[in-house]
């Protein structure tokens, strides 16, 4: 049940978003979150958005494993 | 989305796993991880990821599906509320097969209830908005990922003076849950697999809490089969090396102090209480209840049903899944009486419950 999925924000109008996932447009809403822009990868947990992807960090932590040997 | 191609690449699993095992020699004695997180579970799972460690790795699952746990006594109120005239019950989908002590949500509604399935919170509202002659009652369950979505759609239905939108109140705590379990005679856990997306709300403290207390690594971890061996390795490295601690595996969505803006909400709608988890009993703090500015929407105050003839059944070992103590292959009525299609207990209800996730991908 705390499923929840990256999608890109297409346009951000107050407090909601409309976001895509592949060929799947959604409307979310955003007013738990800080500065939401087009563009974006948030998390999308039961019709909010929880948070951002930082995609800095998804790239880090493949780092993490070349330290590993 | 390119960076997903690499979590998925093979040849990176393959040489983790290859690490998995050197460090499984390395310690060499059993060693039990707990993953708290139902989506953790199903992966676990469906990628056969238990198969893949070594002997004495035990990868067990605890209690991560919030159907799951909500108590057989709330099942038996959505039931009573759902009998009573001009109420309309609004759910999230999982809830509906869940067995109460004589019926389930879904044959009600075969009996002509007025019951709904939403995807969000928001959707519930705009049920009560749309039907202003009617008691619309949301069945709020869920952990810190969804509890704070449920908040803030009481404060916009507040701020609309929605007069007609009441929840059932059944939210619930993770950290708090760990620690029972931490001090449970019987369990022995040498780490947890943290669960991401309540980590997304909560950030690290309640961890390292628990970690430097109990002397168990926390790795919060992501959702692809990579995220979660990579956790296990970490959680054995730190086992090998005596250096118990929180390690963020899940960067990229996880912040250190959490979303405090969710947190924010969640607690100025709801107050911490005491609270009953199917299966395992009162866990003290593990329990969300509005706050006095919340209570006209507070549908058991409103409704005051009171059950006294909930019971479980005996047969179900749900409770001592959910701790971790047994295994859904210990249950004599898995597979035989007990499945998806008619779930005897809890456990077996939702995709992410411990036995329905082992029926689908772990029968032997
Ligand atoms: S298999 Fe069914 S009866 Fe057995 S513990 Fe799981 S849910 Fe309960």
């Amino acid at each position: 049940m705390c499923l929840a999925i990256p999608m890109k924000v297409e346009k951000v109008e107050g407090d909601f978003a409309i976001v895509s996932i592949g060929n799947v447009k959604r409307e979310v809403n955003i007013s738990l979150l800080e500065n939401v822009k087009k563009g974006d990868y948030v998390i999308v947990h039961a019709g909010f958005a929880i948070e951002k992807l930082d995609k800095k960090e998804a790239e880090k932590t493949l780092e993490i494993f070349k330290e590993i040997k | 989305m390119k960076y997903i191609e690499q979590y998925r690449n093979t040849e990176k699993q393959k040489e983790i796993i290859k690490e998995i095992h050197k460090y499984g020699k390395l310690i060499n004695r059993n060693v039990n991880i707990m993953e708290v997180c139902g989506t953790h579970t199903m992966i676990i799972g469906k990628y056969g990821i238990r198969k893949l460690m070594p002997e004495n790795i035990n990868l067990i699952s605890g209690p991560g599906c919030p159907v799951c746990v909500t108590p057989i006594n709330y099942i038996d109120t959505a039931i009573e509320l759902s009998k009573i005239k001009d109420v309309i019950i609004v759910t999230f989908g999982d809830m509906m097969k869940v067995p109460g002590s004589f019926s389930s949500l879904e044959k009600e509604k075969a009996n002509h209830a007025e019951i709904f399935v939403v995807y969000s919170p928001i959707d519930a509202l705009k049920i009560a908005q749309d039907n202003k002659d009617k008691k619309v009652i949301f069945l709020s369950v869920g952990f810190e990922t969804t509890t704070p979505l449920i908040a803030q759609t009481l404060k916009i239905s507040k701020e609309k003076n929605i007069k007609n939108f009441y929840i059932l109140a059944g939210n619930k705590l993770i950290p708090p849950v760990m620690e029972f379990l931490l001090r449970e005679k019987d369990t022995e856990i040498d780490g947890f697999i943290c669960p991401g997306h309540v980590s997304v709300i909560i950030g690290l403290s309640n961890y390292i809490s628990i970690s430097e207390r109990f002397n168990v690594p926390c790795v919060i971890s992501g959702f692809e089969p990579f995220d979660i061996l990579l956790s296990i390795y970490l959680i054995l490295k730190s086992i090998k090396e005596n250096d118990c601690k929180v390690i963020n595996e899940y960067k990229r969505t996880v912040r250190e102090n959490g979303n405090i803006k969710a947190r924010k909400v969640m607690y100025e709608v709801f107050d911490v209480v005491d609270d009953e988890w199917r299966g395992i009993g009162l866990v003290k703090n593990s329990g969300l209840k509005p706050k006095d500015k919340f209570l006209d929407f507070d549908a058991e105050k409103k409704f005051k049903i009171i059950n006294k003839n909930s019971k479980e059944k005996k047969e179900c070992l749900c409770g001592e899944v959910l701790k971790g103590k047994k295994s859904p292959f210990d249950c004599p009525l898995f597979e035989k009486i007990c499945n998806p299609e008619n779930p005897y207990g809890p456990c077996m209800v939702s995709s992410e419950g411990t036995c329905s996730a082992y029926y689908k991908y772990e029968r032997k």
